[in-house]
C-alpha cells in the first residue's frame, strides 16, 4: 500500500470541497522563508513525500515558526533529516491554525460493508478516546448530519471555550467530500487528522491519501 | 423484486422426508410438530418401508416409501430430515411432484467438512435449476403461526403475532419462540436460516415487508456474506417496516488498511453500528433486548418526539425511570406543561410531586389512574407515558386469596375490588395508547415474579408487553423513539 504525498492528499480533498488550511511547497530552504513569508506568520514546515506518512512520530513538523531565519532553520533541519527511504521529499509551509477542538475524519475500505466515512474526537488522545461513528459511502446530508449526531462529545460541538458551535453544515460538507472519494477506486483510506475546528469551521491541517 | 417465500411460509401441503418410528428423530419431530399445531394443509411422511411388506403408520400418518408416491401437486413444501447423500434425488423427484420449497433440516453441509460444502453448493444450483426457494441447510426449520405451521425439529410453536424471525442461529430463533410464549407478544413467520445457502436473512426480511401477516423484522446475524448487499436491501424496507437487528460474531473482516487512523479505528463493531443507523435499523445488543423492542415495536405507536412522562403510584420508582431516560440519548424526559400540571393538581391531594415523574404518592382514589393515563397521553406536549407501581393491588389480593381468612371477613369483596382495579389500570393503558396514538409502556418486575397478576395478564390481554422494569421500558422506547425519529427525518 502506498500513500500520496501530504502536498498531493491535500490537493486531492480539497478539490473534492474539503477545506484545508492555507499551504504552498518550496523545494529549499530559501524558499520555503520567501513562501512563508508570502503566507504571514506564524507557519508550520514540514518534510514532504510519497514515502512519509507518519511525520510527526519522526518529528518532521515544525510548528509555530514566527520569522523566516526560523523558517529557513527548521527547513535545513528537515531537510537534513530526511533518509533514502523517503524518496523525493519537498518542504510544505502551512499556516499554522488555532483551535482548541480537533476532530479526526477518514474514508477507508471495510471488507464486509465497503467504503465508510468516520468522523472522530481528534488529537493525539483520538485512538485511546475511540469517540467515532461511521456511515457508508457515499453520504446523503442527512446521514452526515446523523453522523455528527452520533458522536459522544456532543458538548465539544457546541460553544466551546468563548468560541462558536461547530458548523455543523461545514463539517457535513466535509464528511459528503470524504464519501464522494470513496467512487475513486484508486483511494484505498483517507485521513484528515486533525481537523481543527477555527472559530466554528473544521479545516483540515493534514491530509493523507492511501492508494490502492 | 422480493422473492416470492408464499411457498415457505403458506404451503398447500407438506412433506417431511426422514421419518422413522424413532420418536428423538428429526424426521419423527418434524412430522409429530406439523400434525399437532393446527395446521390445515394435507402432511405426508416419507421415510423407510416397512421390513416386513407391511404399512407403516407412523402418528396416524401412513408412510411413503419415497417421494415418488407423492399425491402430483399435493405438497409446496419439503422438508428434508434424510442425510446428505439422498437429497438432491429426494429435492428432484419432489419437484416434479410440484414441491415448490424446499427447507433442509439436515446438516452436513457447509458448516461440517469440504464435501458438505461442495454438496452444499450442488444443492444451490439445483434449487435454481428447479426454481425452487431453498431454506437451509443445516437449519432448525419454519413456523408459520397464521396457517397452524410448525415444520421444526424444536419446541416451542409460538403464539400467533405480528414479528417476523428470521435468524442464523436456529436457538435464538427458539429464544424468541419462547419470549414470544411468555409474554404474548406473537410472531408471524419464523425461519432458522441455517447455513443460508440459497436464502438470506435479506432475503427473508424483505418478504416479510410486504407480508400482511407481519408488521416487524427481528434478525440475528453473523458472517454476512455480502454486507453491502444487507444495507442496501434493508435500507429499503426500513421506512415501512421496522427491523430489529442483533448481530453475533467478533471479526469477521480482513486486514484494513493500517496506515491509517480511520483504519484502525474502524472495527467491525463500529461499523456495523454506523451501518445499522444509517438503514434505519433498531440494532439491540442482546436477544432480550432485541426481542422487547421488536415487541414493542409491534404493540405500540411510532412516538411524535422523544419526550417521556412517567407516571407512578409511588417514589424510588418514577425516580430511577427519571434517571434512566434523562441520561439516554434518544429521550428526554418532558417537563409538565403548565396546564396539564394544573389539571393534573386538581384530581391529586396536595402531596402529589407536581413534577415529571408524576408521583401519585399514594394520593389516589379509585378513578384517579385511568383518568391521569388517558389526560397525560392526551396532552398534545406528551409524546410518551411509562406507567410504574401497578400491581401492587393484585398482590395484595393474592395474599388476601390464599391466607385462610378468604373469603370471610368481607375478604372477597375487597379481593374482588383489587382485581378489578388492575385490570381497569392496564386496560386504561391500552385505551390511553390507541385513543391518543401514542406509546404508553406498563413496566413491573411482576411480569416475571408474579405473571398471573390480574394486572399482568390484563395488559397481556390487551395484547400488549407488560415490561419486566422501568430500565427496559426505558430501553425499549429508546428504540422507538429513535426508530420513529429515523423514519420522519426521512418522510
Amino acid at each position: 500500500m502506498t500513500t500520496l504525498s501530504e502536498a498531493d492528499s491535500r490537493t486531492l480533498v480539497a478539490e473534492a470541497g474539503v477545506i484545508v488550511s492555507r499551504w504552498a511547497t518550496a523545494d529549499t530552504a530559501d524558499n520555503a522563508a520567501v513562501v512563508a513569508e508570502e503566507m504571514g506568520f506564524p507557519v508550520v514546515v514540514k518534510l514532504c513525500g510519497e514515502a512519509i506518512a507518519h511525520k510527526t512520530e519522526r518529528g518532521l513538523v515544525r510548528l509555530s515558526l514566527t520569522s523566516a531565519d526560523d523558517v529557513r532553520a527548521a527547513a535545513t533541519d528537515l531537510l537534513g533529516a530526511a533518509t533514502e527511504s523517503d524518496g523525493d521529499v519537498e518542504l510544505l509551509v502551512s499556516t499554522m491554525v488555532r483551535g482548541d477542538r480537533e476532530l479526526i475524519a477518514g474514508l477507508v475500505r471495510d471488507p464486509q460493508f465497503g467504503p465508510c466515512v468516520m468522523l472522530g474526537v481528534g488529537g493525539v488522545l483520538a485512538e485511546a478516546v475511540a469517540d467515532v461513528a461511521f456511515r457508508l459511502a457515499p453520504l446523503e446530508r442527512l446521514d452526515a448530519h446523523e453522523l455528527i449526531d452520533d458522536l459522544g462529545s456532543q458538548t465539544l460541538l457546541g460553544p466551546f471555550r468563548g468560541q462558536p458551535a461547530v458548523d455543523r453544515d461545514a463539517l457535513a460538507d466535509t464528511l459528503c467530500a470524504l464519501g464522494d472519494l470513496a467512487g475513486d477506486p484508486a483511494i484505498a483510506s483517507i485521513d484528515l487528522n486533525p481537523l481543527i475546528v477555527v472559530e466554528g469551521q473544521p479545516m483540515a491541517v493534514d491530509a493523507l491519501v492511501e492508494r490502492t | 423484486m422480493a422473492r416470492d417465500l408464499t411457498p415457505l411460509f403458506e404451503p398447500r401441503g407438506v412433506v417431511v422426508t426422514g421419518v422413522s418410528s424413532h420418536p428423538g428423530k428429526f424426521g419423527f419431530v418434524t412430522l409429530h410438530n406439523l400434525l399437532s399445531c393446527g395446521y390445515q394443509g394435507e402432511v405426508f411422511a416419507v421415510g423407510r418401508p416397512d421390513p416386513e411388506g407391511g404399512a407403516t403408520i407412523i402418528l396416524n400418518c401412513p408412510v411413503l416409501a419415497s417421494v415418488d408416491a407423492l399425491p402430483e401437486g399435493a405438497a409446496e413444501l419439503l422438508v428434508v430430515c434424510t442425510p446428505v447423500s439422498a437429497n438432491e434425488q429426494i429435492i428432484r423427484t419432489a419437484a416434479e411432484r410440484g414441491v415448490r420449497a424446499v427447507f433442509v433440516a439436515a446438516g452436513g453441509y457447509s458448516e461440517a467438512s469440504e464435501e458438505g460444502a461442495a454438496a452444499e453448493t450442488r444443492l444451490v444450483a439445483l434449487a435454481n435449476e428447479l426454481d425452487l426457494v431453498l431454506a437451509g441447510p443445516n437449519g432448525q426449520g419454519i413456523t408459520s403461526p397464521p396457517v397452524g405451521l410448525c415444520a421444526q425439529i424444536v419446541a416451542p410453536f409460538p403464539p400467533r403475532g405480528r414479528i417476523g424471525v428470521a435468524s442464523q442461529s436456529g436457538n435464538f430463533v427458539s429464544a424468541f419462540q419462547n419470549y414470544a410464549a411468555q409474554t404474548g407478544i406473537g410472531i408471524s413467520r419464523s425461519v432458522s436460516a441455517g447455513n443460508a445457502a440459497a436464502t438470506s436473512i435479506a432475503d427473508y426480511v424483505e418478504w416479510f415487508a410486504d407480508d400482511p401477516e407481519t408488521d416487524v423484522g427481528l434478525c440475528y446475524v453473523e458472517g454476512l456474506t455480502d454486507g453491502r448487499d444487507f444495507f442496501e436491501r434493508v435500507r429499503a424496507i426500513t421506512p415501512r417496516m421496522p427491523v430489529v437487528v442483533v448481530k453475533g460474531g467478533a471479526t469477521t473482516g480482513g486486514q484494513r488498511a493500517a496506515a491509517s487512523h480511520t483504519g484502525s479505528l474502524a472495527s467491525d463493531d463500529r461499523v456495523f453500528d454506523g451501518m445499522a443507523r444509517q438503514a434505519g435499523m433498531v440494532r439491540a445488543t442482546t436477544i432480550e433486548a432485541a426481542f422487547e423492542a421488536a415487541a414493542t415495536l409491534a404493540t405500540q405507536p411510532l412516538p411524535g418526539g422523544s419526550g417521556v412522562v412517567v407516571l407512578t403510584t409511588a417514589g424510588g420508582w418514577g425516580v430511577v425511570t427519571a434517571d434512566a431516560i434523562t441520561t439516554h440519548r434518544d429521550l428526554t424526559l418532558t417537563t409538565l406543561p403548565d396546564d396539564l400540571l394544573t389539571a393534573v393538581d386538581a384530581m391529586l391531594p396536595p402531596r402529589w410531586s407536581r413534577n415529571n415523574p408524576v408521583d401519585l404518592a399514594g394520593g389516589e382514589t379509585r378513578e384517579t389512574i385511568p383518568e391521569l393515563l388517558d389526560m397525560v397521553a392526551g396532552h398534545p406536549g406528551v409524546d410518551s407515558v411509562v406507567q410504574l407501581g401497578l400491581g401492587i393491588q393484585g398482590n395484595t389480593a393474592a395474599l388476601t386469596r390464599s391466607g385462610p381468612f378468604h373469603p370471610d371477613h368481607g375478604l372477597e369483596r375487597i379481593v374482588d375490588f383489587h382485581e378489578r382495579q388492575e385490570r381497569r389500570y392496564a386496560e386504561a393503558a391500552a385505551d390511553a395508547s390507541t385513543t391518543h396514538g401514542k406509546p404508553v409502556l406498563v413496566a413491573s418486575e411482576l411480569a416475571v415474579t408474579q405473571p398471573d397478576n390480574p394486572m399482568v395478564a390484563a395488559v397481556r390481554g390487551t395484547d400488549r408487553l407488560c415490561y419486566p422494569s422501568a430500565d427496559r421500558a426505558v430501553a425499549a422506547l429508546g428504540h422507538l423513539v429513535r426508530y420513529a425519529s429515523w423514519r420522519r427525518a426521512r418522510a
